[in-house]
């Protein structure tokens, strides 16, 4: 599949924003006051406003966007967009309510961190609910946006928040199960994805034209000599060329350089540690983002071969 | 509203005989010209004179070669366009509403009004059926010449699909699945007709006939084959030559 920067760009920052409002939204400590109140907001909101506005510029008509509400009975992206809204507009309030009045309403913020959650659900499942690309087409989909979502969150809240402890737990050990778990699933993602190809629905050339049963069937020629949007869009490997390198630098600035930091912020300078965590994670992040569309196989390859 | 009917009174599509079809590409050409003044806006084509003309298709050939454990490859043209699935995940995918598919006769349709050009529904098709116009910016697909097939200002005889009317061959047929004594119907039942990737789940309405079994050749010894040694001046030859070491 091709790798649409916007796209990455929202998968990678929404994912962070709606993980850091669920963690405000339970209740993650941080400075009260207007000040470090709005900027924390702005933070969590910003990251994932941003995402929202860049998902559109790879849209042929941005216009008419706001239609995208109305299929949520049916649709994952519809779903995912009413979400999303909802999230913002009731994290405003929430936010709002911290910075004036120094209240955060514990059930608001519950459902705050419910909704935002639910949006990054919907994210993943835009990826997992189509059958035509099998490498997505799983439960692990979801858990990775999921869990790289709150890993990224956990890192922005230990670089905002206040001290080195949430309840008795360091907030490094903390930041650290994050990276562990989110890393963890997305290696059993990957050894999923490497095994089976097209294998998990049985379709190869001799289904997709449905000339199996006759004999071995393969391409002799293109309808077209030049490209066209279906492989451009659908049959992209320039991308995967670089893959163990592309894998290499999503573990080493995605896990392992930020957690070495969350162990060098269990001695000192915590928040600066986590800041710097965050954004190694992010760098790691795009790059598996990018692997994610560019290693994924469309059935429709198989008429091109 | 992009939730499927639960039932269509019509199954309208295509039967496509890979027996008959010989790869001409007028269908292509026909669908492109039909669709490019009718239904929707003109089917855009980026660079069309330049060095790298692409564009918007709705029907295109593909040619495949099919080698049978015990005789010689065969070439089979394969006309691909979309199959108006009754399972039509391109449908259930869009975020707007503007795919949708018809409770009357099962045609799948965009209202290119209410598209934002995301291309999901894109990703969705197993069959690479819908393609992005370069242009217009929004999804395009067949539209089984809905403003062909119930057109009353067009003699009768032509209001089928445009790549129906046009294949010389004859190898494409239009008519309605849901009834079995239809024509579509009938040849498919005759001819063991199947659906494309049934794996996928998507029920696709339109059906392709199989390429009926080849007659073959009696197989006759092969001159100077395998083990068998010649005679005449071509055994003596061959003797002669092995000789030498």
């Amino acid at each position: 599949m091709h790798p649409a920067i916007s796209v990455i760009f929202f998968t990678v920052t929404s994912g962070a924003g709606f993980g850091l409002i669920a963690l405000l939204g339970l209740g993650w400590p941080m400075r009260d006051g207007l000040v470090p109140a709005f900027l924390v907001a702005l933070l969590a909101g910003g990251l994932a406003a941003a995402g929202l506005v860049s998902s559109t510029f790879h849209l042929g008509h941005p216009e008419r966007a706001w239609r995208a509400f109305s299929q949520w009975r049916s649709s994952w992206l519809s779903r995912e967009g009413v979400l999303a809204v909802a999230t913002l507009l009731l994290f405003a309030a929430y936010s709002l309510t911290w910075m004036f009045a120094g209240v955060r309403l514990t059930a608001l913020g519950y459902l705050v961190a419910a909704l935002a959650l639910a949006t990054v659900l919907a994210t993943g499942m835009i990826y997992a609910s189509l059958k035509s690309i099998p490498q997505w087409h799983g439960v692990l989909t979801p858990l990775c946006y999921l869990a790289f979502s709150l890993a990224s969150a956990a890192l922005l809240a230990g670089a905002a928040g206040v001290g080195a402890d949430l309840s008795g737990i360091g907030v490094a050990w903390i930041g650290l199960a994050g990276l562990v778990l989110a890393w963890a699933i997305k290696l059993a993602w990957w050894r999923r994805a490497g095994a089976i190809g097209f294998s998990a629905t049985g379709s190869d050339t001799g289904t997709a034209t449905g000339l199996g049963k006759l004999g071995r069937v393969r391409l002799l020629e293109r309808p077209h000599t030049g490209e066209n949007y279906l492989t451009r869009e659908m049959v992209h490997r320039i991308g995967r060329k670089h893959a163990a390198k592309l894998r290499a630098i999503a573990l080493v600035a995605g896990f392992a350089v930020p957690s070495v930091l969350c162990l060098i912020a269990l001695l000192g300078a915590v928040n600066l540690a986590f800041a710097v965590a965050a954004l190694s994670l992010a760098v790691g992040l795009f790059a598996e983002r990018w692997l994610f569309f560019a290693e994924a196989q469309h059935s429709v390859s198989l008429y091109y071969d | 509203m992009t939730s499927l009917p639960a039932r269509t009174d019509k199954k309208l599509g295509l039967a496509i005989d890979l027996d008959i079809c010989v790869g001409c590409h007028a269908c292509v050409v026909s669908c492109k010209e039909w669709n490019t003044g009718g239904y929707g806006s003109a089917l855009g084509d980026a660079d069309p004179y330049g060095d790298t003309p692409e564009g918007a298709w709705l029907n295109r050939i593909h040619t495949f070669e099919v080698t049978p454990p015990d005789a010689p490859a065969q070439i089979v043209h394969f006309p691909k366009s979309c199959l108006h699935c009754e399972d039509a995940p391109c449908v259930t995918v869009c975020p707007t509403g503007a795919s949708y598919k018809r409770g009357e006769d099962g045609i799948v349709l965009v209202d290119e009004s209410m598209c934002i050009g995301c291309g999901l529904c894109a990703w969705a098709c197993p069959y690479g059926a819908r393609e992005m116009d370069p242009v217009a910016k929004v999804m395009k697909k067949c539209t089984l010449c809905v403003d062909r097939i119930y057109n009353d200002n067009i003699p009768e005889v032509d209001r089928v699909p445009s790549c129906v009317r046009t294949c010389p061959a004859n190898a494409r047929h239009f008519g309605d699945f849901a009834d079995p004594d239809s024509a579509v119907s009938r040849m498919t039942a005759e001819r063991g007709g199947f659906e494309l990737m049934p794996e996928m789940a998507t029920k696709p309405v339109n059906r392709y006939l199989p390429p009926r079994p080849k007659a073959r050749a009696v197989q006759e010894a092969q001159p100077n084959g395998g083990a068998q040694a010649a005679d005449g001046f071509l055994g003596w030859l061959d003797r002669a030559l092995e000789r030498l070491g």
